[in-house]
């Protein structure tokens, strides 16, 4: 059981195979959309026919790659931007909520407490449609009171936005409220003491305490909006993301230019959680 | 921003008088706006679609209608207890698949190769959903991956169709959840002293009692909340089961899809929105109160 405890040359082995096994299952489909994206056929699927750069690259009907596909790098720029102010948002509430529940009392605090976490246990569909009739509710209503439509309510990328920023914004809470936690408050008070006011104080010493911490909750925003699917789903209007469109290819059957486009949003979605590896390294580093 | 001296000095008058300062009030401006207009109004606005019927063009009256049509009508009744059966089925096999990676993970595995295999274990999730059950596709279509080696080997004579049944639905659903489950075992698992599992030993006891008796009981908080979040994940998911599920046993959450977008019945989609968000709750509800854990520990 553990490697001090003398055990049976076929249990160690069975067990180390078991866990190869497992990460064989961890790998295999991602491999598999990976390798299909070079194969010189027009389906995603066996045979086998040999490596063409075609759906990266191809330009002509029915071999268009990605790089021309107007739909995909359409939709590839609207999940962007989507992605940016949704982490811009997030990061900035969360921080003034890490602030707020780390360092201020108030009523109902416990209570606000647990409301924020709720969007971790509400599923994404149901926050969607909660998202999809609200809105529609306030459309209406400003319409019988004031007469005139607030189309910017309708299902679209403004509501996109508000949907995903309402569950994520409870992760850079938590993360970034964990950091605050450890922060030593003298440093604060020393740099009070030397004559800072409240603000620089916390501008010098506790913003850049903070910075990994946001850095880091930064980069699981912008990829958790980047892949969600289910509150998206609900809310989507004409300019769909891209996790929207892949889903509609995928229903239809596509081309392997779906798995050049998913090889790509894994290279770069690889390339960001390193980067958070990284900072959250320099974390340990940091004096604490 | 207030410096927390200053806090702890007036927070005995604070108790008495509830007066919030300016800057505390400021700092709750984007929390209020936050819970308030997309969190709670929402869902009370979910609610009360849910119990209204409608009548003609923006005239509806209160009913519980869309409730009542629930519980009458089969098909709906029945995807939702199939909907739970399979998470929960869901859940145990993710537990069991689990548990012996994260002990390896945990006590096994030392150093470096320790946190390349835990590195290894969480790169899939950083990849979208979609690309993940994609990869499953193709994989096990009938021209898949899977069917093509089992006819290259001779075990089938023809093109096997793996796809849209409930054992694909659930390979994928396991692959999905994995992350959740053993990110908490190897955290509550790191905290298990070698030496109580050497002392079980030493007692005489073997893997078998030993794994029941010390590892299992330390490993508890881990494992609810691991299965809470599966379960909540499971449940929730729309993707894998519209993607691999077959066509006869829909998920609750396509059913949801189905009544909102292709059917444009509000009121009886918000109906089984709700009532999904009463199953999530009250599943999550009871295993808190199994595991004697609070919400806000599992997030930790």
């Amino acid at each position: 059981m553990i490697p001090s405890i003398p055990q049976s040359k076929f249990s160690t082995r069975l067990y180390a195979a078991y866990v190869t096994l497992f990460f064989l299952y961890l790998a295999a489909p991602l491999v598999v959309v990976g390798v299909f994206a070079f194969n010189d056929s027009l389906f995603p699927s066996m045979p086998w026919n040999g490596i063409t750069f075609d759906w990266f690259l191809g330009t002509e009907s029915p071999r268009v790659g990605v790089f021309h596909d107007s739909q995909l790098l359409e939709s590839i720029g609207y999940s962007a931007f989507i992605a940016i102010c949704v982490t811009l948002m997030a990061v900035a509430v969360g921080t003034c909520n890490a602030f707020l529940f780390e360092r201020h009392s108030f009523p109902f605090k416990n209570i606000l407490y647990i409301v924020a976490l709720m969007p971790l246990v509400v599923p994404g569909v149901i926050l969607g449609i909660s998202m999809l009739v609200f809105a529609n509710s306030l459309v209406n209503g400003i319409e019988d009171l004031f007469g005139f439509e607030l189309d910017i309510l309708r299902p679209g990328l403004f509501l996109v936005i508000l949907g995903q920023f309402a569950f994520v914004t409870t992760i850079t809470t938590l993360v970034i409220s964990a950091r605050l936690r450890k922060f030593d408050t003298s440093l604060e008070e020393a740099a009070l003491n030397l004559g800072a006011t409240k603000w620089e104080a916390v501008q010098t010493i506790t913003l850049p305490f903070l910075k990994p911490a946001m850095i880091g909750a930064g980069i699981v925003c912008f990829l958790m909006s980047f892949e969600n699917f289910n509150t998206t789903l609900m809310l989507v209007g004409s300019d769909s993301p891209l996790t929207i469109t892949m889903f509609d290819r995928l229903k239809q059957g596509s081309t392997p230019a779906l798995n050049a486009a998913s090889l790509m949003l894994m290279v770069v979605s690889g390339g960001l959680a390193l980067i958070s590896v990284f900072v959250q390294r320099d974390r340990t580093a940091a004096p604490e | 921003m207030s410096s927390v001296s200053t806090l702890s000095a007036t927070e005995g008058q604070e108790r008495k008088i509830p007066i919030i300062k300016l800057g505390t009030f400021l700092l709750m401006l984007p929390l209020l706006l936050w819970l308030f207009l997309l969190i709670i109004l929402p869902h009370v606005d979910l609610l009360m679609v849910s119990l209204r019927e409608k009548l003609g063009y923006r005239e509806y009256a209160f009913s519980f209608q869309n409730y009542i049509e629930f519980f009458t009508e089969p098909l709906y009744w029945n995807t939702f207890v199939r909907t739970a059966v399979m998470s929960i089925i869901a859940t145990v096999i993710t537990l069991i698949v689990g548990f012996p990676i994260s002990y390896y993970i945990a006590k096994v595995m030392k150093g470096k190769k320790r946190s390349l295999l835990f590195m290894m274990c969480l790169i899939p999730f950083w990849v979208s959903e979609l690309v993940r059950t994609f990869g499953w596709m193709i994989l096990l279509r009938e021209s898949g991956v899977i069917s093509s080696f089992l006819q290259w080997a001779g075990i089938v004579d023809g093109p096997v169709e793996m796809l849209y049944n409930d054992a694909s639905l659930m390979v994928g659903l396991v692959y999905t959840s994995m992350l959740f489950m053993v990110v908490p075992l190897v955290s509550v698992l790191d905290t298990l002293d070698d030496s109580l599992i050497e002392a079980g030993y030493d007692l005489g006891g073997n893997t078998f009692n030993i794994l029941r008796e010390i590892v299992i009981p330390h490993a508890m908080p881990g494992i609810a909340s691991g299965c809470i979040v599966v379960f909540m994940l499971t449940l929730g998911n729309y993707l894998t089961p519209t993607l691999l599920g077959g066509k006869d046993g829909l998920w609750f959450t396509e059913q949801i899809y189905n009544q909102f977008i292709t059917r444009f019945n509000w009121e009886s989609g918000s109906a089984f929105g709700f009532l999904l968000l009463i199953l999530s709750s009250a599943i999550v509800f009871v295993g808190l109160k199994l595991s004697r854990q609070t919400l806000a520990d599992t997030v930790k």
